[in-house]
């Protein structure tokens, strides 16, 4: 590994200041499980790392009436040990779970999960079902998008040189509402996402009143399959609707063939998933109502 | 024998080693440190097929920090020869290119320089100035390919088919002829890894007397020592191998790669010189089993009597000759009495990582072949599938197809076992789910160890041996030397020594060394007990053959001594006692192990859930249970990661594409039930114990037991390796598609 230079600055605007740095490769660092790995096996370069667990807006974790706030530095277990948290986000917790065993889980964060922009990211389809924004600060001041157009392409996000990824919100969860993200990988632990899908419902009685569905893993980018949602929403909830929807997530896949399974095996299972994501979604919106 | 009441040989003790291990105290080849130490890295080929046409190491030889760059051109002067690297005879410049390339790079990964420097972070930025024009050559990765004429040549001159064989015993045409039933199938097994969890690692100090010290993490230390020697052309006396604690080995820790390496970078520098692989060097650089080509054909009559089998196995050496084929070819149709077979085998180089042992070297694959044809002759003929290999299975006395005839063996009781096992008759409980039977073979070797024994003062003895210890041999080598003594294990101090300080040991391998170095223990505890009877017939004036000796104590008459009593009086009767004894022994004693397995696929993923495996194994006698059961356990774990995940993912640049734990998919804890272990002791006439070996029979039968539990849970023959989740699906895509097209 080369050697770099570390800073750990305590606001965000010093660490805007060093992200900013003219001439050189400039990368942050959070839980750094993925960061860490990546420039011992040179499949990243850096010049400075920025350490970004000592700035406050970066590690709160906030649940009130407007929704959830998440620093992008709060690591996954932090989430999934909050109870209010867990019991209002299901299909956050499905995610966050999941994120590397239970040691990487008390350094990897959602926001890191994000900022990597691999199409297999675990977190990444739970927060776009869940209609997630991202929060981000810069140079040219603070903006906000939509956790959709937030990933441009594998292993490349939407924030500009200099910007820094400080929260993600969720929105309160409307009641009758339920999600679930679930993943296909051939061991039962320690593996990358062959296909994940995460899954979002609200649900008016027996009808879908809004749906959103994600993929990992099936395109260059984690997949919003919004046709695939929309096709729900004012049918009745049954196997005919789900089985329609998740077709169309199954279109909406451009999987390659790698190591991890072949283009035709992840088309398939882009059905097989969303269709058990959906169902899961369902059954815990049932239950919230 | 095994009816006989030992005191010490069956208990479950605490391992010697224990402490230190559970204590991070054990030192492992990477935490050796010394003076001085430099660090070295290695420059790997990006190619899997290359013709070196130049290597400029000025670049790297003037960065900051370096001490020394070497490559294949620093091999001293020696004439081509053939050479015995422990695998038999091996032209030199083999033996060599293997640890530094010579003229062509013949695998991805393939060590082409190497560099010492003060820090390891200067090394490996070193080794990426050194400039390598290479000049790529076509690559060929799978045995069939690799047979035919228009493939690329691995080594000029030489044909890829490096060598075939062929036995013969009957008449197979006359019993196909005869049979009633006849099954054939092609087979297919990926290449794959032992993926021992500790990487290769070694230090070596060319020391300005000439000798070369090592110290390094290896199943053989006289291995190392023997094939290290060869390498640099000086005799076996000028090296000592240090052998450090070794984190698994599984034969992937046979031959050498980093030693010679280092030994030269410290000759250079006159400094000690370390390197430590990465788990990827271990995936691309170091031996893993062969990946095979197999066809087997069996026939059997309508009672259920095998009249023929014939089998075809083409397997992949990697980049020097040496593919595992041999042992495939001697217990592909071990299991069984079959009066009319041929058997041929195939030696192919490929561009992959030259091939090492990995337990049972070879027998996994052919079982896979075998077990499953058993299987599917058992279903066409409506047999019970553990009946119809009781039908046919080979007992005492019975000839093996490549030649020997079997001893005192335990294949009948394994399989009496597994039929009586209450696994074999529960209920399946639920859709999808199929069980599978499947049995195999490992021969065992014996081959040279020695022992001494060194009596203290307070009755305890010190053991010095030379075994690595991989799987608790320490201590299943002292229990047999305690038993001889009639002392508590705990009072025998075991030490795995350097090859300075050691008689000759052959390779913690071949489920050898509870056998062989135990042996040595019990001969040489057999030495103490004589000389001791000698020292106690001293003290009571009387012949020593009228002092007897059992459970500890000395007797003659109404005069007794402890053992303790009398290793107190050894100054005053003659001075200090060491046993001593080497073997060769020829008694060794094959194993069979047995599995029933209960899968469940799942038909819209096609991933297969382990829920109960059953692994039943003769071992002969087993010395110390829990360990019997560790290895009984272990090579079923990594059967199962065999069957299910694990395979090199090449991709056809000859690019290995998931060389990494991460991608490289074995088994978690998460993946596995509990192993249910059956422990089958048909005692071992050819040792003093009837110990036979059991590290390495466990791990044959369970790819055909999972393939056979597969076929019943899908309906589906899986006869390609892994048979992981995607295959699975393609192939019940194939049937349904071929359901509908033939109308079903």
């Amino acid at each position: 590994m080369k050697w770099f230079d570390y800073e750990c600055p305590r606001t965000v605007e010093a660490a805007v200041g060093l992200l900013s740095a003219p001439g050189r490769k400039v990368r942050a660092l959070a839980g750094g499980t993925d960061l860490l790995v990546q420039l011992r096996a040179g499949r990243r370069e850096a010049d400075l790392v920025v350490d970004i667990k000592e700035i406050r807006e970066l590690n709160e974790l906030r649940l009130d009436s407007t929704g959830l706030t998440i620093g992008a530095a709060v690591p996954c277990y932090r989430i999934y040990n909050d109870p209010a948290i867990a019991r209002a986000y299901p299909g956050l917790i499905d995610a966050v779970s999941l994120i590397g065993g239970t040691q990487i889980q008390g350094r990897a964060s959602l926001g890191g999960n994000l900022a990597n922009a691999a199409p297999s990211a675990d977190a990444v389809p739970v927060l776009i079902a869940l209609g997630a924004r991202c929060l981000m600060a810069g140079p040219a001041g603070a903006r906000s998008l939509a956790v959709e157009d937030f990933c441009v392409a594998p292993g490349r996000n939407a924030l500009a040189p200099g910007e820094l990824l400080v929260s993600i919100h969720i929105a309160a969860p409307a009641s009758g509402s339920g999600a679930a993200y679930l993943r296909f990988i051939p061991r039962n632990e320690m593996d990358i996402a062959v296909v994940g899908a995460g899954a979002s419902v609200v649900l008016d009685g027996n009808v879908f009143a809004e749906a959103r569905i994600a993929l990992a893993s099936v395109a260059p980018t984690p997949l919003f399959a919004a046709q695939a949602g929309d096709s729900l929403i004012g049918k009745p909830v049954g196997e005919a609707s789900i089985n329609a929807a998740a077709e169309i997530a199954k279109a909406a896949a451009k999987p390659i063939t790698d190591m991890r399974g072949t283009a035709e095996y992840r088309r398939h299972l882009c059905g097989v998933m969303t269709r058990r994501a959906l169902t899961r979604a369902i059954a815990r919106a049932k239950e919230t109502n | 024998m095994s009816a006989k009441a030992y005191s010490v040989i069956g208990t479950r003790p605490i391992r010697h080693d224990g402490a230190d291990k559970v204590t991070g105290r054990a030192l492992y080849g990477a935490d050796f440190t010394a003076a001085g130490l430099l660090h070295g890295a290695i420059l790997r080929s990006p190619h899997a097929h290359a013709r070196i046409k130049r290597i400029d190491i000025s670049r790297a030889l003037a960065y900051p920090g370096v001490k020394a760059v070497i490559t294949s051109a620093d091999f001293p002067e020696a004439a081509e020869r053939t050479v015995d690297m422990g695998e038999g005879d091996t032209p030199l410049s083999y033996a060599r290119g293997n640890v530094l390339a010579i003229d062509k790079a013949l695998y991805r990964g393939h060590a082409v320089a190497a560099v010492a420097a003060a820090s390891l972070h200067v090394a490996e930025e070193a080794a990426a100035l050194i400039e390598v024009e290479y000049e790529p050559l076509g690559c060929v990765l799978t045995a069939p390919e690799a047979m035919l004429e228009t493939a690329p040549q691995l080594h000029e001159g030489k044909s890829n088919l490096a060598s075939q064989f062929q036995h013969v015993l009957g008449d197979a045409a006359k019993g196909f002829a005869e049979a009633d039933v006849v099954v054939e199938r092609e087979f297919n097994t990926a290449t794959v890894h032992q993926g021992y969890i500790e990487p290769h690692n070694a230090t070596a100090l060319w020391n300005n007397d000439g000798r070369v010290h090592i110290w390094c993490s290896t199943q053989g230390s006289f291995v190392v020592r023997d094939c290290t020697a060869i390498i640099l052309d000086i005799p076996v006396s000028q090296v000592k191998v240090t052998p450090m604690e070794i984190g698994g080995g599984f034969g992937g820790k046979i031959p050498v790669y980093l030693e010679p390496v280092a030994a030269l970078l410290s000759k250079k520098t006159g400094r000690p010189v370390k390197i430590v692989m990465t788990r990827k060097d271990c995936f691309e650089a170091t031996g893993p089993t062969p990946g095979s080509f197999m066809r087997v054909k069996i026939g059997a009559m309508k009672d259920g009597r095998i009249t023929a089998a014939q089998a075809y196995l083409a397997f992949e050496a990697g980049a020097y000759p040496g593919a595992m084929v041999g042992p495939a070819g001697m217990t592909v149709f071990a299991a069984y009495d079959i009066p009319n077979a041929v058997i041929d085998g195939f030696d192919v180089v490929v561009n992959k990582p030259s091939t090492a042992a990995y337990r049972a070297p070879g027998a996994p694959n052919a079982a896979f072949a075998t077990e499953s044809v058993i299987d599917e002759l058992a279903q066409k003929l409506g047999i019970d599938p553990l009946e119809f290999r009781l039908k046919n299975a080979a007992k005492e006395g019975t000839r093996r197809v490549d030649g020997p005839k079997f001893r005192r063996i335990g294949c009948v009781e394994v399989l009496e076992a597994m039929k009586n096992h209450p696994h074999y008759s529960a209920p399946l409980g639920g859709p999808n789910r199929g069980r599978g039977v499947a049995i195999g073979f490992w021969f065992n070797v014996g081959l040279q160890s020695s022992a001494t024994l060194n009596v203290n003062a307070d009755g305890t003895v010190n053991l010095v041996e030379g075994s690595t210890d991989i799987g608790g041999t320490r201590t299943s080598i002292a229990m047999q030397a305690a038993e001889v003594l009639g002392i508590p294990v705990a009072d025998v101090n075991p030490s795995v020594v350097d090859t300075d300080t050691v008689g000759f040991t052959a390779v913690t391998g071949g489920s050898r060394t509870t056998f062989a170095t135990g042996w040595a223990a019990y001969e040489a505890a057999q030495d103490v007990v004589r000389q001791m009877k000698e020292r106690a017939a001293k003290l009571w004036e009387i012949d020593a053959t009228a002092v007897s000796f059992d459970a500890g104590v000395f007797t003659s008459g109404e005069r007794k001594l402890t053992f303790k009593e009398l290793a107190d009086r050894l100054p005053a009767t003659g001075g200090p006692i060491v046993g001593r004894a080497t073997v060769n022994p020829p008694g060794v004693g094959g194993s069979f192990a047995g599995n029933i397995v209960d899968v469940e696929v799942d038909p819209e993923t096609g991933k297969t859930s382990i829920l109960r495996f059953t692994a039943v194994q003769d071992v002969g006698k087993a010395i110390h249970p829990s360990y019997v059961e560790g290895q009984i356990q272990g090579g079923s774990v990594q059967g199962i990661g065999w069957a299910l995940n694990e395979e090199y993912y090449m991709g056809a640049d000859g690019t290995m594409m998931n060389s990494s734990f991460l991608d490289y998919r074995m088994p978690t804890a998460l993946d596995l039930p509990m192993i249910d272990t059956c422990i089958v002791e048909v005692a071992n006439p050819g040792h003093p114990f009837g110990v036979r070996g059991v590290g390495e029979a466990n791990i044959v039968p369970p790819t055909p037991a999972i393939a056979n539990a597969i076929q019943r849970a899908t309906g589906v023959r899986m006869t390609r390796l892994p048979m992981s989740p995607p295959a699975i699906m393609e192939a019940l895509w194939r049937e349904s598609s071929s359901q509908r097209s033939s109308g079903n």
